[in-house]
């Protein structure tokens, strides 16, 4: 096994790689709970952090790519995040959707 | 079951699954991309759809075609798809605690599904109304055939998009992210943390990369929103 594991990956053996991969991803998306499930009470300042997770990862995911696209893909997010101040998701989606195909349309 | 438990749990698969819809054509380019760079790669078709049946996670994928395509040792491929997938430990941490619903086993079958478009929406849901088995899996069960379809189409004519930048596709999960996003502008520290996180992942994937500039990132914002604690009860308390 230690040896499988400090050698270079073999032709043949990709199918066990894939396997051992899926095993390791799945411990991350379950290993959160398993976690937090050996404590009993959860600290207010754990269950603030926690509220918190979702925007701050959600941010991480969008700010490279509006960064490091071009001006107008930096548009696209800005007027995104101005439109779902008063749209429903759709519709924010079509505008800023539009918005890149439009330039790339035109050559940017 | 009753007749309504049975038509509320009818009402929230749907709702889970068009909820889907608006990002599947994203998710179907994402896996033909992986499946005709898999194939390239020197990956059979059936190791291709076994990787995005299993792994399930598009970027460490890429990664892992990346090391292989090096021939990198075996343990060096494992620690790189878990650094890859480190955020999902801050998921499910997260979500499980709107999952009172999900009994037994349930919920760590439900974990398998638990993917970036997964999390946010049903995160989201919890929000609104509470987040059910069935809105869980109306969501899953969209995507995730979506995801292998495409990947399989992938080995089949990767050569087929040619130009999958002119169709807007690489920004359309950011966009999609922009209106979850949004969507908990109400929570306690929704600005400061977004701010933090967001300027340091701007820095993180500057100096440092890919795929730190998630989970770092996001542990700034995480490790302020701790510090700042919860002030709405803090107001109460105070009035």
């Amino acid at each position: 096994m230690l040896e499988f594991l400090l050698s270079p990956t073999q032709r043949s053996d990709v199918w066990l790689v894939i396997i051992l991969l899926g095993v390791v991803t799945y411990f991350t998306r379950s290993g959160g709970h398993i976690i937090l499930a050996r404590f009993k009470s959860i600290h207010p300042r754990v269950e603030a952090a926690l509220e918190a997770v979702p925007a701050a990862v959600l941010v991480t995911l969008v700010v490279p790519p509006a960064l490091t696209n071009g001006p107008f893909e930096f548009f696209a997010v800005a007027i995104s995040i101005i439109a779902s101040l008063r749209f429903p998701p759709l519709l924010v989606l079509s505008i800023g959707l539009a918005v890149v195909i439009a330039a790339r349309q035109a050559g940017f | 079951m009753s007749r309504t438990n049975l038509s509320r749990s009818r009402t929230d698969f749907l709702d889970g699954f068009k909820q889907a819809a608006p990002i599947v054509p994203a998710i179907a380019v994402f896996g033909m991309l992986f499946g005709a760079t898999a194939v390239n790669s020197g990956l059979t078709a059936f190791e291709a759809l076994l990787a995005s049946a299993t792994i399930h996670a598009g970027a460490s994928q890429f990664v892992f075609l990346e090391l292989f395509g090096f021939k990198a040792p075996v343990w060096s491929i494992l620690l790189a798809v878990f650094a890859v997938n480190f955020r999902h430990l801050l998921y499910s941490a997260s979500l499980s605690r709107h999952m009172s619903a999900f009994v037994g086993p349930i919920k760590y079958i439900a974990f398998f599904w638990l993917s970036d478009p997964q999390f946010g929406a049903s995160e989201q849901r919890a929000e609104r109304q509470g987040l059910s088995i069935a809105f869980y899996f109306g969501f899953a069960s969209f995507g995730y055939p979506c995801w292998l379809t495409g990947s399989l189409i992938g080995t089949l004519f990767g050569a087929l998009i040619n130009d999958p930048r002119a169709l807007g596709l690489d920004m359309l999960l950011a966009i999609y992210f922009v209106t979850l996003l949004m969507g908990f502008r109400s929570r306690p520290n929704w600005l400061p943390v977004v701010l933090a996180s967001g300027v340091a992942s701007a820095i993180l994937f500057k100096y440092l990369g890919p795929p730190w500039h998630i989970s770092l990132g996001a542990g700034v914002g995480i490790v302020l929103a701790a510090f700042l604690g919860k002030p709405v009860k803090k107001e109460e308390a105070d009035a």
